[in-house]
């Protein structure tokens, strides 16, 4: 078995020499007949958001960097415990794509690094930073903690802690759109470590076979836990995986958050219309360690220093504004209020109680019997 | 505004650690993101990345510091416009955790026990052998690596087993030694690479299939139960499936219900499997090698917040011990505890604790739960009359179950008192700290029990 390049990001594997000079998706590519969305992202990259919009987007992107910076920061000392593990760098792939929904019918699941996605529905940071300290006032109300958060109103099904077992989760929230005739779609992230779990493949199956209103979203971070892409797959190119199953795929830059954004108007379009499901891979990095206890010795400084400099979705977007007339001063303003924001949801959920010592033994079923 | 900073805790069970290296002084501007110092937790070397800009205000904390508590302030950071020379230290640079930090686990704990009794001889260990001081974790892994030495057919598999050097440290070092043949990465496949390894096993090779922890087992079980520990029998003896699925089992610390259960129970119930469920160093190492080496499937269960701890462990060459034999930790005569991996600790310190109380318990660490020694339960309980089991795990058909279903079926004329069991409380794992304290088993609760089978209330 070779050893990894540490440097390689984006791409896992050494890319044949012919796709190094175009795009990663090209037309011609002849190993991917299923390309129909590609060809109408292709054709239009970048979503056009009004500067409303393009404001909201960096607000709510800047919102889950600072949640997050202090989430890290309780963790140190010692207020969270467990598992945690932060989103800082993969912003624009929740906002892009949830900011698509439509919230009245779509429903989301996803793995244990789901803050971001919480938050990206506009979910009150104290609740949700209040579950990460194990307090009363939690979104769980302190039984779930960091990977485990839900919220039914918002139709978020959470929050869970087994590798790829939200992505089967996913298909049975798109059979029941499917089955109330709802017009919803779901959509179900999961990790490049986890697009290698079988029940990945089942769901897609069953999916395509009965026409799923289902996105799937492998969110390409690189890595899984200290294994880099492409130490654990034998196709790295993700969004081809659909194939087999004739589900069309995309391939998306995760860390711009118009990108994404019009990448989910297309397939959502595609899904919405009863075509099937869709297998978005967006490609974006996880600036952090796995959790808050892994030591990453797998990559280097520079390559995360890298990916901060150059690739940073909220750093990109902070030009977009600033080309729309947005001084320095006003996004500062506007990075002060949100830290204001964070500080008193860690305030919040330092000070609130612990659950009540009865809610041990509440919840475990529903009914008396 | 001054920032500080304070020792972090950089693990789930992280309570103290060693300040290495700092990589900056003060007067340095860091941006967020920068490296601030290395530090050295239980488990590995972590990077301590500033979240903030600023200056580097005061070092409070030098470096090579041991023993530095989480929370501790280590250095102030002035933020953007504050002048560093005004930054001064706090008050009190010695700031205890705080109190809504992970409970320790118990046994870390110094209860104000009377003298602890001389812990019970193994019979296995010949009189005046050199001891030595491992960790579970090294122990663990030092009885692999002798079984490669030994046998070319023995390789490990499991996810970050290999570069990553063991999401729990324990393969640590084997891929430097052993090479990328015998120690392998996988995917976050268990299912995929737990098949693989049983396949392997029938095909004449010795895996070692390890679960990073085996809630993730779940998703492999059908191989473990289906494929391994059913074709002996199905084939009428041909076909023979000698492999150790090994990882950390039962509750961790903090991490919530899907991330902590005891399978002790599940796989016990299972005929055609072996399952091994050790609590010291010694017998983790002396029973690895004996599973490495038996022709049948097993099951190998370890915990994760005993890695760590240190005990003694017999300097021998090549220590095997034997499969379904329970040991004595502590001999006593009023009442025994039965119990297994890490309840044992809790067990030892609750029969600590009932010394002070007048009443001396025996502590029986089952180490195999299938098959399970009954001969030990059957000859401590007629010695002591009396039978509390200690387990961390849920207590509907538990092993504790079982070793009540043993007495009362081969012990009954022995027995002056019902058995008690002493278990995790009927509920998934909470996250909150106090409902996860309240969830587990612990010392007192261990007490208590053996106070009531003695009728001492
Ligand atoms: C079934 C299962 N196996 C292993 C784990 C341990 N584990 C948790 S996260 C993780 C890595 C997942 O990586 P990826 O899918 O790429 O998601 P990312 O963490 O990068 O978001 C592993 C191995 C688990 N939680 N569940
Ligand atoms: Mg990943």
């Amino acid at each position: 078995m070779a050893k990894a390049s540490k440097t390689s990001t984006t791409k896992g594997k050494a890319a044949p020499a012919r796709a190094k000079a175009k795009p990663a998706v090209s037309n011609e590519d002849p190993n991917f007949a299923l390309r129909s969305l590609q060809d109408a992202l292709d054709k239009k990259k970048r979503y056009t958001a009004s500067e409303e919009q393009l404001l909201h987007f960096y607000k709510q992107m800047l919102l889950i960097r600072r949640f997050e910076e202090k989430a890290g920061q309780l963790y140190g000392l010692g207020l969270i415990g467990g598992f945690c593990h932060l989103y800082i760098g993969q912003e624009a792939v929740a906002i892009g794509l949830q900011s698509a929904l439509d919230s009245d019918v779509d429903s989301v699941i996803t793995g244990y690094r789901d803050h971001g996605h919480m938050l990206a529905y506009g979910i009150d940071p104290n609740v949700i930073m209040a579950e990460l300290t194990g307090r009363a006032a939690g979104i769980s109300q302190g039984k779930g903690g960091s990977m485990h958060m839900f919220s039914t109103e918002h139709k978020f099904y959470g929050g869970h802690g087994i590798v790829g077992a939200q992505v089967s989760l996913g298909g049975g929230l798109a059979f029941a759109h499917q089955y109330n005739e709802d017009g919803g779609l779901c959509l179900a992230y999961f990790g490049d470590g986890a697009a290698n779990q079988g029940q990945v493949y089942e769901t897609m199956n069953m999916a395509a076979l009965w026409k799923l209103p289902i996105v799937f979203v492998v969110e390409n971070n690189q890595y899984a836990m200290g294994t880099a892409v492409s130490r654990s797959s034998a196709e790295t190119e993700f969004y081809r995986r659909g194939t087999a199953f004739r589900i069309p795929g995309m391939k998306v830059n995760g860390m711009d958050v118009l990108e994404v954004r019009q990448a989910a108007e297309i397939a959502f379009k595609y899904v919405r219309e009863g075509n099937g499901p869709v297998l978005m891979e967006c490609n974006t990095y996880r600036y952090r360690g796995h959790s808050m206890s892994d030591p990453a010795k797998y990559r280097t400084r520079e390559e995360v220093q890298g990916q901060r400099e150059k690739n940073d979705p909220i750093e990109r977007l902070k030009k977009e504004l600033g080309s729309a007339g947005y001084d320095e001063d006003k996004l500062k303003e506007i990075d002060k209020g949100i830290r204001a924001t964070v500080a008193d949801a860690a305030d919040f959920a330092e000070s609130s109680p612990e659950p009540e010592p009865g809610e041990l033994y509440t919840d475990v079923l529903v009914e008396e019997y | 505004m001054a920032i500080e900073l304070k020792m972090p805790a950089l693990s789930p069970t992280m309570e103290e650690g060693t300040l290495a290296k700092w990589l900056v002084k003060e007067g340095d501007t860091v941006a967020a993101g920068d490296v601030l110092a290395e530090i050295e937790t239980d488990k590995a070397t972590m990077e301590f990345e500033s979240i903030d800009e600023g200056t580097v205000g005061k070092i409070l904390v030098e470096e090579g510091a041991e023993e530095v508590k989480v929370g501790t302030v280590i250095a102030i950071l002035a933020g953007e416009g504050e002048d560093v020379s005004a930054v001064s230290a706090p008050a009190a640079a010695e700031e205890a955790a705080p109190p809504a930090q992970a409970p320790a686990p118990e046994a870390t704990q110094n209860a104000a026990a009377p003298a602890a009794k001389e812990r019970a001889d193994d019979p296995e260990i010949p009189a005046g052998t050199n001891m030595v001081k491992l960790t579970l974790r090294e122990a663990l892994r030092d009885g692999m690596a002798e079984e490669m030495r030994r046998d070319e057919r023995v390789f490990v598999m499991g996810e970050e087993v290999a570069e990553y050097q063991g999401a729990y440290k324990v393969t640590q070092g084997l891929l430097d030694e052993f090479g990328p043949k015998r120690v392998i990465d996988t995917p976050i496949t268990e299912y995929g690479f737990a098949g693989i390894g049983t396949g392997a096993a029938m095909g004449g090779l010795r895996p070692i299939v390890e679960f990073m922890t085996f809630n993730f087992a779940m998703q492999a079980i059908d191989h473990i139960i289906n494929s391994a520990a059913k074709t002996n029998y199905m084939s009428g003896g041909q076909m023979r499936c000698p492999i150790v699925f090994r990882g950390p089992n039962g509750a961790a610390s903090r991490v919530g219900a899907q991330h902590s259960q005891n399978y002790g129970p599940w796989y016990a119930s299972v005929p055609g499997l072996i399952v091994i469920a050790p609590y010291d160093a010694q017998d983790a190492k002396g029973l690895l090698k004996a599973a490495i080496r038996t022709e049948d499937p097993v099951v190998f269960l370890e915990n994760e917040l005993i890695y760590g701890t240190s005990f003694e462990v017999a300097q021998l060459d090549d220590h095997v011990l034997p499969i379904g034999k329970a040991r004595i930790m502590r001999e006593g005569s009023d009442v025994t505890i039965v119990s297994y991996s890490i309840a044992v600790g809790i067990a030892l310190e609750a029969a600590d604790e009932l010394a002070g109380q007048g009443i001396d318990a025996e502590v029986l660490d089952l180490r195999t739960l299938r098959p399970l020694d009954r001969e030990a339960v059957l000859t401590s309980l007629a010695k002591t009359n009396r039978v509390v089991i200690a387990e961390e795990g849920w207590p509907t058909c538990s092993i504790a179950s079982e070793v009540i279903a043993i007495c009362m079926e081969e012990g009954f004329d022995h027995l002056d008192a019902p058995v008690l069991r002493v278990c995790n409380e009927d509920v998934p794992l909470p996250y909150a700290a106090n409902l996860e304290k309240l969830a587990l088993i612990d010392k007192e609760r261990v007490v208590a029990a053996c106070r009531k089978v003695c009728y001492a209330d």
